[in-house]
């Protein structure tokens, strides 16, 4: 596993995207460099691997950093949640916290819980009728988890980009102007016109498709419809965007200019990823959470993750021994 | 290549060709019997055809059909708009909130019964229920009995078409904060449109041209009834039906008859080939 920084790029787009990471890294420790592993009491000793059990959340509590991040606002805080799907729990007392203005990579095998994990952030779980879910997801002090908790509203905050591109059978614009003419937040066409412009910019798409607004989203190319699917999600003006495996239908080429919408956006959105693929983890994410059979097994910033995960089970994935 | 595998190709190629040879036979077969109705109602029917078929109403000699096109027209279209409301509202339902619940296995169940009931027994049923207490037959027994037909047909294909649009859709809908019935109306509607259309359209060929329901329910006249659905209503199958057998000794009742087929015939082709292009304009 290279350090995602040291990894070798070749397009164009990817190079734009190392000037962006290695300027959000200027106050964290240089590449390479060991940094203090999770506060989880003093007195707990800290190996480099060789441990199984879940270290990164010994106490339970939720896994928060001592280090250069204390400073960053939360965004959504988990606490304990366990999820069921009938009889099988999918889910086992999850916490972790998630910092505003970051990429969070969710990695794990097959399986393992993350996309369900995912789907609980904006409550989309609520469409399986078997799943059951219980704990505490707080956002601005609001349990979005919570029975009485409008999930109309809270989609409407935390957007979420699908695996399968999968824009309406609509023209491109219809398709970003949308939800915000259903959620009442333009009504002019100038303002549309205004609001699609601005979205499909912020999704690089704009200059591909400036010319060709009327035609369905569905004549564009994979990597095109999922940068329209990444428009019309920020065209809500969300705190929170969920990627759930954004790139894995995608091409290589696609797959980087993505990678790179994903660290651009992070100066306005939060967001969370799920993916199966460790360099685009490494590359895009400032924090990565391993999970594994339900659990989150170590959560840290994604450089100490990949150079010195504190559990076996991290290290062996992360190094390709396993899953 | 060796002898056994030569041999086994020229088998299955034989075989292939039997097989195709039996299929062209089975549908031309099936052609013949389209083509020797259709060229039987043309033969016989296209003589009588004129201006006053569609302005008169029907008399013992030299009338038209216009009070049983009307009719007809009539109760197919009230009951078509009933079934269609009725149809789509539990087709929705179906496909969207039933899902595997018990009670929607039911109602499926149910709706394929329903689907294939003979339709003399729907007569029966509206005939004992709405006739019999009301002491008349009427234009509403018709309807109602028109509706029991064509319900089930919408509802089948409203679920079957519903259940066509992909669940990304609506889970693209829903992360983008769209209530429930927004995805219905808004994503699910639009898409299924055509289809539904498609439903509906044939559900409203297949009873424009019952008779049995009729039978027991809005009868015959040959008096003009425009919109008293409580009275008698005059309609084209069952004029059919009387001119061809009790009044079949008077020549022109029996053209007329010839000529009331070939109309809803005529129709009943046009309503399908309308159909076919709505499902085609879906892809």
């Amino acid at each position: 596993m290279t350090h995602p920084d040291s990894a070798a790029r070749d397009t164009a787009a990817a190079d734009g995207q190392t000037e962006q990471r290695s300027r959000s890294r200027e106050s964290r420790p240089a590449n390479g460099e060991v940094q203090p592993a999770v506060d989880h009491g003093a007195s707990e000793p800290q190996s480099a691997g060789g441990r199984p059990e879940r270290q990164g959340q010994s106490g339970g509590k939720p896994v928060s950093f001592n280090n250069e991040v204390d400073h960053e606002r939360l965004s959504m805080t988990v606490t304990d949640l366990d999820l069921w799907y009938g009889d099988y729990q999918a889910l086992k007392s999850l916490d972790i916290e998630i910092y505003s203005n970051t990429v969070t990579a969710l990695i794990g095998p097959s399986g393992c819980g993350k996309s369900t994990f995912l789907r609980c952030l904006n409550r989309m779980n609520d469409l399986i009728p078997s799943a059951r879910i219980e704990g505490r997801i707080e956002m601005d002090g609001r349990n979005v988890n919570a029975r009485e908790m409008d999930v109309v509203a809270l989609r409407r905050r935390v957007g979420m980009v699908f695996q399968n591109p999968n824009p309406f059978p609509k023209t491109i614009f219809e398709n970003v102007a949308y939800a915000p003419r259903m959620h009442d937040i333009v009504s002019s066409r100038r303002d549309q016109e205004e609001l699609v412009e601005q979205a499909l910019r912020d999704a690089g798409l704009w200059d591909e498709v400036k010319d060709k607004l009327d035609q369905p989203g569905t004549s564009l190319s994979g990597g095109q419809q999922q940068r329209l699917c990444i428009a019309r999600a920020i065209a809500l003006r969300p705190d929170v965007i969920l990627m759930d495996e954004p790139t894995s239908a995608l091409d290589p080429i696609s797959t980087a200019i993505i990678e790179d919408l994903m660290v651009r956006l992070r100066k306005d959105f939060t967001i969370v990823v799920v993916t199966h693929n460790m360099q685009q983890a490494a590359r895009v994410a400032d924090y990565t959470a391993f999970f594994h059979l339900g659990e989150i097994i170590e959560y840290n910033d994604t450089a100490t993750l990949f150079e010195t995960p504190a559990t076996t089970k991290a290290e062996d994935y992360i190094t390709g021994r396993y899953g | 290549m060796n002898t056994t595998t030569t041999s086994l190709y020229r088998r299955r190629k034989r075989l292939n060709q039997l097989v195709m040879a039996a299929c062209l036979v089975a549908t031309g077969i099936g052609f013949l019997f389209l083509f020797a109705i259709l060229f039987t109602l043309v033969s016989k029917g296209v003589g009588s055809i004129s201006l006053s078929i569609f302005t008169e109403r029907t008399r013992m000699t030299g009338g038209g059909l216009g009070n049983a096109i009307w009719g007809t027209l009539v109760m197919t279209c009230v009951a078509t708009v009933i079934g269609t409301i009725v149809g789509v509202a539990a087709g929705t339902w179906l496909a969207e909130y039933g899902g595997k619940r018990k009670m929607a296995k039911v109602i499926r169940f149910i709706n394929d019964v329903l689907l294939s009931a003979p339709s003399i027994i729907v007569g029966l049923f509206i005939y004992a229920v709405v006739v019999v207490p009301m002491g008349n037959f009427s234009a509403w027994a018709g309807v109602l009995s028109l509706t029991v037909i064509i319900v089930p047909v919408v509802i089948r294909s409203t679920e079957d078409m519903m259940q066509l649009i992909p669940n990304s859709l609506r889970e693209a809908a829903a992360a983008l904060g769209a209530h429930r019935w927004w995805i219905i109306v808004r994503v699910c509607y639009s898409g299924a449109r055509a289809g539904i259309m498609t439903g509906i359209l044939l559900g409203f060929a297949r009873i424009s041209g019952e008779t049995a329901p009729l039978l027991f329910t809005s009868l015959n006249s040959n008096q003009w009834n425009f919109f008293q659905l409580n009275n008698e209503m005059a309609n084209l199958p069952m004029t059919i039906y009387q001119n061809m057998t009790i009044n079949s000794f008077i020549p022109d009742l029996v053209s007329l008859a010839w000529a009331g087929a070939l109309i809803l015939t005529a129709a009943i082709l046009i309503l399908n080939i309308a159909a076919r292009y709505f499902s085609r304009q879906r892809s």
